[in-house]
């Protein structure tokens, strides 16, 4: 998979009104690699995604998913080649049930084509998908109504839901914002089987802990602006990255 | 007095069966059965007997209520979807038009007339409605009541199909009886069946695109043709009552986009309670005669119908529907705290 990246972001702008919410950021992504994304708020890390997933459409520049141009197109659309997203806040289906929230991506043309699936194994699919993250299958949490959950849960939901359309590329947005720390944990070690199984994952994150200690690559964005990638190390250590963080001029 | 609140309070037990999976049943006893039959067979039995004890002016309104239910059961399965539509009378007056001018001036008979009416009215609407998927709430609310408003002075002021005088003669049908069954039949399989739509994953799709449409978007489904395909569905069902209408009356005019089909089966929705279906029925059987009876008492009946329809909405907001299924389910009784 050498020099052929999963995904191309180019050039990649968006103004909202007189704001620059996303500025000229270009990156690569192998297949397999674990990008994180870090930033202060109102970075444009959530714009980022919005652009790559579809819900926004850029100013200018193009995304490439597999080689394919992707940019603009409708979310479902580029659901639909593979790319799967969580949240920042939350959006599910709080009148349903927790595993009838899975069975919306395991309803989409994608996975019917993938792994087929009728009405009534599209249930087992789903709750098998819920035990993996920590929905005890034989306890009634995943029969509850999503919207009655605590807030870890329904993050948790999110992730299993972005699972279920079988993604090829993930994006977790804030995935752990909210949540107890030992949920960030068992989480964490969730999002570490899938990166080792092969699955390339994007994280945007404000645990930088968490985030330095399973990221192949970070990347610093600052008003919409990239100002640092590399190894974790290597932006930690960068004077931009302390800037950003830390302030300019050091004060004591 | 304040203490004798403290102490005692309501409980609710589930009655009835407890091995519950949403799909399967466990069924231990004749009793079971009954709990679950009985409620799902009163509709059916109930319409199918009342058409034979009724007198022949009650057994008219009862078809008239009949439509006004298939048309409070198509904007129930639109709410489905999160399309809020007051724009029935469009569905209506575009089947009544289609049947009732294919008889007209083509001489179809009228079973063929109907089925052209209802599956090609039924595309007709879903394209005529199908630009303003994108828009939510408030605006489908506008655009639909908007197209229903416009079509009769469209018809009136160009004085295509007939103009304001309508079109007749139009093609009865064989007695009154035959077509009081129809017009069951036909609610009882829209009823079932749209019952059984919203418990399949087809039906979870609709109801999670009401909820947000955006995460049903990153779930890879295209929610714009999902609309379009549940504005089919409910155009079809609004369409055949239209076209029924049509040859039950044998005259097809401008009265068919009236209001009443707009706003007769929101109530019934409304009161009754979205979302079940079973609410919509409900509704409209209430609705319906009521608003018959009320013809008695001459101009005062508006105000009685808008006063008990008030009542309902405030001393009953979650609708009769859900009203009666939760005493249903729920034993309720007083317990000492």
């Amino acid at each position: 998979m050498e020099g052929k990246p999963l995904l191309k972001v180019e050039k990649l702008t968006k103004h909202f009104g007189g704001v620059v919410a996303v500025h000229d950021v270009s990156f690569e992504l192998r297949a397999g690699e674990l990008l994180g994304i870090i930033g202060p708020n109102g970075a444009g890390k959530t714009t980022l995604v919005n652009l790559i997933t579809g819900f926004v459409k850029p100013d200018s520049g193009e995304v490439l998913f597999g080689g394919k141009e992707i940019t603009g197109k409708m979310p479902y659309t580029i659901a639909g080649y593979g790319i799967a997203r969580t949240f920042q806040m939350v959006r599910l289906f709080h009148a349903l049930p927790a595993f009838k929230n899975v069975i919306i991506p395991l309803c989409s043309p994608r996975v019917k084509k993938l792994i087929g699936g009728k009405y009534g194994e599209r249930d087992d699919v789903a709750i098998d998908l819920l035990d993996d993250m920590g929905f005890e299958r034989d306890s009634f949490v995943p029969y509850k109504l999503a919207g009655s959950l605590p807030h870890g849960y329904l993050k948790r939901l999110d992730l299993a839901r972005a699972m279920a359309l079988r993604p090829d590329l993930l994006i977790l947005d804030e995935l752990f914002s909210g949540m107890a720390m030992s949920e960030v944990a068992s989480t964490l070690s969730i999002i570490e089987r899938f990166s080792e199984s092969g699955l390339t994952v994007v994280m945007i994150e404000h645990r930088l802990k968490e985030l330095f200690r399973v990221a192949d690559r970070v990347m610093v964005l600052n008003f919409g602006l990239k100002i640092a990638e590399g190894s974790p190390k290597e932006v930690m250590e960068s004077e931009a990255v302390k800037n950003v963080y830390l302030g300019t001029e050091e004060e004591g | 007095m304040a203490e004798a609140e403290i102490d005692y309070r309501k409980e609710r037990i589930d009655r009835g069966i407890k091995a519950r999976a949403d799909t399967i049943f466990a069924i231990s006893s004749y009793r079971d059965i009954l709990y679950l039959l009985l409620p799902r067979a009163l509709p059916v039995v109930a319409l199918l007997v009342l058409p034979l004890i009724l007198s022949q002016y009650w057994v008219k309104v009862l078809t008239h209520t009949c439509m006004i239910a298939l048309l409070a059961l198509s904007w129930d399965l639109l709410a489905s979807i999160g399309l809020v539509s007051f724009g029935q009378a469009l569905l209506f007056g575009v089947g009544a038009y289609i049947s009732g001018a294919l008889n007209h001036y083509f001489n179809l008979p009228y079973g063929l007339a109907m089925l052209i009416a209802v599956f090609g009215g039924g595309i007709f609407c879903a394209l005529l409605l199908a630009p303003v998927v994108r828009l939510r709430g408030v605006y489908f609310a506008i655009f639909s009541l908007m197209l229903s408003m416009l079509s009769p002075r469209l018809i009136d002021s160009t004085d295509i199909l007939g103009g304001s005088h309508g079109l007749a003669p139009v093609a009865l049908f064989g007695s009154d009886l035959v077509a009081t069954y129809v017009a069951v039949g036909a609610v009882l399989v829209c009823l079932f069946g749209f019952r059984r739509l919203i418990n399949e994953d087809y039906g979870v799709v609709m109801m999670a695109i009401r909820d947000d449409d955006r995460a049903v978007m990153s779930a890879g489904i295209n929610i714009y043709w999902r609309k379009i395909q549940a504005l089919f569905i409910a155009s079809t069902v609004g369409c055949f009552a239209g076209a029924f209408t049509t040859h039950h009356f044998g005259f097809v005019g401008m009265t068919a986009f009236s209001m009443d089909y707009s706003v007769l089966p929101l109530a019934s929705a409304v009161l009754g309670g979205a979302g079940t279906f079973a609410g919509a029925l409900t509704g409209a059987m209430i609705l319906v005669p009521l608003s018959e009876s009320l013809r008695a008492i001459g101009g005062l009946r508006i105000v009685c119908y808008c006063v008990i329809l008030i009542a309902a909405v405030v001393f009953l907001p979650e609708g009769i529907f859900h009203y009666i299924a939760r005493k249903y389910n729920q034993f309720e009784r007083i317990v000492k705290v």
